[in-house]
């Protein structure tokens, strides 16, 4: 056949390696070493005091007697009591938090708003999202007390944080065209909103106000350890009483819960479709 | 009744698109507006309705300049300008009914429209021009299960929902196959007869503005090189429309039959 | 005149229509909706413990607080500088001691690749214990077995991270397309080169994405470890609270949204270099 070269002699040889993911080799050592450095540096900050360890493993046995089994019935009402206490903390929250998050974010949004607003709007959603319930528990039980409301107050803020911002990302992923269409019919800025913002963006809040609740529900559980009310204070006062069992009792039932919780939303999420 | 007077309108810093044009309506025709990719045929129909807001120049609909509004006024104004896109821009998760009802949203207030409580007499104009259009059994169908052409037919319905003075079309049937884009541009081009409203088309296929237009408007580079009747566009005109050998050619030897 | 549309418009304007958003079953599902959850509320309302007076003060004391906090004091900045390094160390070692130990997990507790019934079983049992349990929580029982100090905040946040890789990563080797896996056993691939050659490509891409994810958690998480005594910001952020050092705090609390801002910003352009 004219055109082809010669046969492949048997002689010839070829040479596969497989392509790297970081083609230079330079930067490849490079990062190589600097990770090297970083995690020996890290290492050697974390004080690793192998008498302290080594004094712990009794100790751990000593809770793990304690905790086995668990109790139930010394604190019963008061675990009970708790768990509906950190139950309507975050019934409350989320349900309200989804609700004002919605405006936040739609202000975090850029396709929808002018810039000063959306720079305000962007800086409260870091904001609240940066600052851990915990850190907002603290800050919200020094200025009004411990107990529920502190609670409510925390995971609200936590919840405007987190669901504004996959509301804005929602708000900034949809169809443009949409939004063009209902603005040629004159509708208003609000009307607008309404009609192509909003059903783009619906299925995804019924979800993420899912994803919330459960979210809020082991927050709520924690920020009781600094004194916002539901299970955490219980379990924080069980701790300190070196009350195993019922600390034990406590964290089978938050599992459970949990677990209860995620199976529900999950099947009510797929009948929202 | 539509006068546009030298318009000028860049994106970024870039060269202007639109480059001093000049256009007026006559009566209530069909218009088609033809010419290559960039020569500005999109922008100029997105200033009309101020979807996109032009640099300088005049657009004076029914004796207001458009450029000047603000608000409400704009609002009012846009209501009376209906429009159907290439890309249908139907909000797909909502029913075909709520779709075409949407076209009154210039007219009723923030929470009528939000609660879905439209006017009976709009109701009943939908339901006709669902009929008209030949959805009827569509009425309360999501528009994400319609085919192509029965989505821009929802446009079609939607646009004359807001009881225009005058319709605007960019590349309507760009997004269709040569058998529905026949449909739609019939549906068209009957309807806007049927209730004396003059038109404005942006096609790409000559064939089809020919066809069905009464006068034809070509632009290039921003600015319009030919205004006239179809049986006045020779080959030459196409010439100066079209920049590129390529489109030229596709225009003079079409691939498919497309006219009857 | 096309079939598909009917005659000219002026023959169809007498007629008159009903219409309705939503059907009848429909409205009754969102009735229905409506009245759970607002019924929840009330009953949450009604029943929840608290002291009323304090909550219409509430605003007052709020803007009391802030004003206090005003401004935030630079000065705080050298001390707070190296636990909030700390606070990242704790956090990135902590993702990796997890990412080493649940890539295993992941594997036995993935239905289609597990050896058998028992190991799927303490697979997903290990991932539901430490998924369920907050990182502040292992945090309390670590520093009560190791002692205070920033050993105990990495083992804590590397058990809570076990379990939320371990389901992600888990879920991913479940969902993989079975096709290469078949096609090396027909060639008579050892298990390793399987795992190696079918699975571990698949599984890449969520891999690193909830690798990053979790990193990025991890450090808010390791902001409030200190509270415990688990190392890191938390500890400053307590004493200046317990002292009222309320411009400390403000300082502790700008210092923790830059840390965490500079982890969104590290993961973003990480995640933007790897997809």
């Amino acid at each position: 056949m004219s055109g082809t070269s010669s046969t492949v002699s048997a002689d010839q040889h070829y040479v596969w390696k497989r392509p790297h993911f970081i083609e230079s080799f330079w930067v490849r050592i490079g990062i190589m070493i600097l990770s090297a450095v970083y995690l020996v540096y890290a290492f050697s900050t974390l004080e690793i005091d192998f008498q302290r360890v080594a004094r712990g493993i009794p100790r751990a046995m000593q809770i793990f007697s304690g905790a086995i089994p668990p109790d139930f019935a010394a604190r019963g009402s008061l675990i009970v009591s708790g768990f509906i206490e950190s139950i309507q903390i975050t019934f409350l929250a989320t349900f309200v938090g989804v609700l004002l998050s919605i405006p936040f974010g739609f202000m975090a949004a850029r396709n929808v708003t002018i810039l000063p607003v959306y720079g305000l709007g962007r800086a409260i959603v870091i904001v609240a999202r940066s600052l851990h319930p915990v850190v907002l528990g603290v800050l919200f039980v020094k200025a009004v007390g411990f107990g529920a409301v502190a609670g409510v107050l925390t995971l609200l803020i936590y919840t405007i944080g987190f669901v504004g911002k996959l509301i804005a990302e929602a708000v900034e992923e949809i169809k443009y065209g949409q939004i063009e269409a209902i603005r040629s019919t004159g509708a208003g800025y609000f009307t607008i909103l309404i009609y192509a913002v909003f059903p783009q963006i619906m299925p995804r809040l019924i979800g993420l106000t899912m994803y919330q609740l459960d979210i809020n529900l082991r927050a709520s559980a924690v920020i009781g350890l600094v004194g916002a009310g539901g299970i955490g204070s219980t379990l924080n006062s069980a701790f300190g009483r070196y009350d195993y069992g019922t600390a034990s009792a406590i964290l089978i039932v938050m599992i459970g819960l949990i677990l209860v919780a995620e199976t529900v939303s999950g099947k009510l999420r797929r009948f929202t479709r | 009744m539509l006068e546009i007077k030298d318009l000028v309108k860049s994106y970024g810093t870039g060269q202007p698109v639109l480059k001093g044009l000049n256009f007026s309506t006559e009566g209530k025709k069909l218009t088609a507006v033809i010419g290559s990719s960039g020569a500005g045929k999109s922008t100029m129909l997105r200033c009309i309705n101020r979807l996109v807001t032009a640099d300088s120049g005049q657009i004076n609909f029914e004796g207001v300049d458009l450029l000047k509004l603000q608000g409400k006024a704009l609002q009012n104004a846009r209501r009376q300008i209906g429009m159907i896109f290439q890309a249908y821009n139907l909000v797909d998760r909502l029913t075909v009914m709520e779709n075409v009802l949407s076209g009154r949203l210039g007219y009723v207030p923030f929470l009528q429209g939000a609660f879905r409580r439209f006017p009976q007499d709009d109701i009943d104009h939908a339901y006709q021009l669902l009929k008209r259009v030949g959805l009827s059994q569509y009425v309360n169908k999501r528009c994400d299960e319609l085919s192509g052409g029965e989505r821009q037919r929802v446009g079609v319905a939607r646009a004359l929902m807001q009881d225009p003075r005058i319709l605007l079309a960019d590349e309507p049937t760009a997004s269709l196959d040569p058998k529905t884009s026949e449909l739609i541009m019939e549906l068209i081009a009957n309807l806007t007869e049927e209730l004396h409203l003059p038109v404005l088309i942006n096609l790409h296929n000559v064939a089809q503005a020919k066809y069905y237009a009464a006068r034809i408007v070509g632009l290039r580079n921003g600015v319009m090189v030919f205004d006239g009747k179809p049986d006045e566009l020779t080959d030459e005109h196409l010439e100066k429309i079209y920049t590129s050998k390529d489109e030229l050619s596709e225009q003079l030897n079409p691939e498919m039959e497309t006219v009857k | 005149m096309s079939k598909l549309t009917s005659g000219p418009l002026s023959e169809l304007t007498n007629e008159s229509y009903h219409w309705e958003r939503y059907t009848f079953k429909q409205k009754m599902g969102r009735y229905l909706a409506f009245f759970v959850v607002a019924g929840l509320l009330l009953w949450t309302f009604n029943t929840i413990d608290v002291f009323w007076p304090w909550v219409w003060s509430a605003p007052e004391e709020i803007q009391d607080m802030v004003s206090r906090m005003m401004p935030p004091n630079p000065y705080a900045v050298p001390e707070i500088l190296p636990v909030l390094v700390e606070t990242i160390n704790i956090a990135t070692i902590g993702t990796l001691f997890a990412v080493i130990i649940s890539l295993p997990i992941a594997y036995f507790g993935a239905r289609n690749v597990s050896p058998n019934k028992i190991t799927l079983g303490i697979a997903r049992l290990i991932i539901v214990a430490t998924r369920s349990i907050n990182t502040l929580i292992w945090a309390l029982l670590f520093v009560a077995i190791l002692g205070p100090g920033p050993m105990a905040g990495v083992v804590a946040i590397g058990f809570r991270s076990i379990g939320f890789m371990g389901k992600l990563i888990g879920e991913s080797i479940e969902e993989m397309d079975w096709g290469p896996v078949e096609a090396l056993q027909s060639s008579g691939s050892s298990r390793g080169h399987i795992i190696s050659y079918a699975i571990v490509p698949q599984v890449m891409p969520t891999f690193w994405a909830v690798t990053i994810l979790r990193w990025d958690i991890n450090i808010r998480e390791s902001t409030v470890l200190g509270m415990v005594g688990a190392g890191g910001i938390g500890m400053l952020f307590q004493v200046a609270i317990d002292l009222f050092r309320w411009n400390d705090v403000s300082m502790v609390l700008v210092s923790i949204v830059t840390v965490v801002l500079f982890g969104e910003v590290v993961t973003g352009l990480v995640r933007r270099k790897l997809i």
